[in-house]
């Protein structure tokens, strides 16, 4: 090997691997030589499908010898929660249930948009069962684990998809977020994520939560990245209803143009309530960076975040129901609990709560007529020790896992677009989110990268693992 | 002593509607679960909306 990828990013790979400089099978043993050295620590992969990923990688280096164009992704490797449908393996969405489905026939489109860009799929990822978490632990699998911290949370539920990028054992994983779950994992783990506008990328063949909150998207270690993958697996797909049928909108070419011109605000009210000083800190650096001097209130948040709680909790039970009724003993009973009473919430509360939905979106689409960018909170505070029950904020001791999402909740729920961006506080990094308008996924992916260039936003190297970068 | 709470009888009637097992272990973490959602449930429940709202179950404008 010419090149030593760890720590290099998806775009300088890419990049080594189309100049010849680096072969596609190289870059992907790399990757799985550091899952093979830290993964013990981060609990980051349940699956590694390594004879997949160096017959990808074969088929690419033909490629490239024999003078082929390769994608914009050539010789990345890429690993995806455990939701996503893997050909060949049994989709457990985080649980043991689903470990006797059949074996996926056919992989999850995003899987198929990123290897037809030429990047290399080397495994599966830890997550909170059946994505209703916020930790980043699992009863079944054991937690996966912070890469500043490993006595610390990883966030939820896409954890291992936070921890593995985070832990730089990959430059690129995806990720699913239906109250939080990419933001979260981001926070606690220094990664920038991006959850985009709901209904911009297909969710077929990954399994469902709560079918009208459901986003995927990508994490990455800087904002390219990101935006080469979100850029890769962009386009209608008949087989999500739910998937718009807008023409792509590549951002990639986007991020250098700067953000002169876009109106900035900071969020007030809900969003500077319940937060811990790190949380301060960070959402006061980029407002800082940004010029930020405003501030909107965004109306009814903590109503928006109660009707997020209600659908959420009463749509997960109705998807589960009959696996209640059949195998109550093997769900994570703290999971298990909480789908049970969601199956209780009388439907009229639930109707409310969608009507309400539809009211909250007009008033929040509202602002984004004097605004392009609303800043917040992407967690209230850094990554809780693992197990950890409580937390007393504002005075008030809270359970921590009912509210590591209060901030993201109110924003997932009418599915704006959101860049979690890492601001790398000492000793724990923590995120921010930066919300744009429906499908302006390019604007906050350019604040993103404007962060970046100034030094405000960056994933920091893993402090928690025995060798750095 | 057992103390009754007023949500037993509704679980015991929602399980049984649902055909839902629910074990006398898993009772007391059922019931908080349900009290945390019907108080939110309240909250949006309390929030004066037009009779015409309508549903926003999935959007993709």
């Amino acid at each position: 090997m010419t090149v030593n990828t760890d720590g290099l990013s998806a775009q300088r790979i890419a990049q080594a691997v189309t100049d010849r400089k680096l072969s596609a099978l190289d870059a992907t043993e790399a990757a799985l030589a550091r899952i093979a050295a830290h993964d013990s620590v981060l609990n980051s992969f349940t699956d590694i499908t390594a004879d997949r990923a160096r017959a990808t990688t074969k088929a690419i280096d033909a490629k490239i010898a024999a003078g082929q164009k390769v994608g914009p992704l050539a010789g990345v490797p890429f690993a995806v929660k455990n939701l996503f449908d893997v050909k060949g393996l049994a989709t457990r969405a985080g649980s043991k249930i689903n470990r006797d489905l059949a074996l996926s026939s056919r992989d999850a489109t995003l899987i198929e948009r990123m290897e037809a860009a030429g990047a290399v799929l080397v495994g599966a990822l830890n997550m909170g069962e059946y994505a209703y978490d916020f930790t980043g632990e699992n009863v079944h699998d054991g937690p996966s684990r912070n890469p500043h911290d490993p006595t610390r949370m990883s966030g939820g539920s896409s954890g291992g998809s936070g921890s593995a990028v985070g832990g730089a054992l990959v430059p690129i994983a995806l990720g699913s977020d239906t109250n939080g779950s990419i933001r979260v994992p981001s926070s606690f783990c220094g990664v920038f994520g991006l959850k985009p506008t709901y209904g911009r990328l297909s969710r077929a063949r990954s399994f469902p939560f709560v079918a009208s909150l459901d986003h995927l998207g990508p994490f990455a270690r800087n904002v390219s990245d990101l935006a080469l993958a979100y850029d890769a697996m962009q386009g209608p797909d008949a087989d999500d209803a739910a998937c718009t049928t807008r023409p792509v909108e590549p951002v990639t070419s986007m991020l250098a143009e700067g953000i002169d011109g876009l109106r900035v605000a900071v969020a007030g009210g809900y969003f500077q309530r319940n937060v811990f000083p790190e949380a301060v800190e960070a959402v006061s650096r980029v407002a800082k960076a940004l010029d930020a001097t405003t501030k909107v209130e965004i109306p009814e948040a903590a109503r928006a975040r109660a009707a997020a709680y209600v659908i959420t909790t009463t749509e997960g039970a109705s998807l589960h129901l009959d696996r209640l009724r059949k195998r109550p003993n093997d769900f994570d009973p703290a999971v298990r609990d909480r789908l049970i009473a969601g199956a209780m919430v009388p439907a009229p509360l639930v109707d409310r709560a969608q009507k309400f939905r539809r009211w909250y979106r007009a008033k929040v689409l509202e602002l984004f007529k004097s605004v392009d960018v609303i800043i917040a909170p992407a967690t209230p505070c850094v990554a809780p020790k693992l197990g950890q029950v409580n937390f007393v904020l504002d005075g008030v001791e809270l359970p921590v896992r009912a509210n590591i999402g209060i901030h993201t909740q109110p924003i997932s729920f009418i599915g704006l677009p959101v860049v979690a961006v890492p601001v790398p506080l000492e000793p724990m990094p923590i995120g921010v989110q930066i919300i744009a308008a429906p499908w302006r996924e390019d604007i906050a992916l350019r604040v993103a990268h404007a962060l970046e260039q100034m030094g405000v936003a960056a994933a920091p190297p893993p402090r928690g693992l025995s060798r750095g970068l | 002593m057992t103390v009754e709470n007023p949500l037993d009888d509704y679980i015991d009637a929602v399980t049984k509607a649902l055909a839902l097992p629910v074990e006398e272990a898993w009772r007391p973490a059922v019931r908080a679960n349900l009290e945390v959602s019907l108080r939110l449930a309240r909250l949006v429940d309390e929030f004066p909306l037009p009779d015409e709202t309508e549903p926003a179950s999935v959007y993709t404008t």
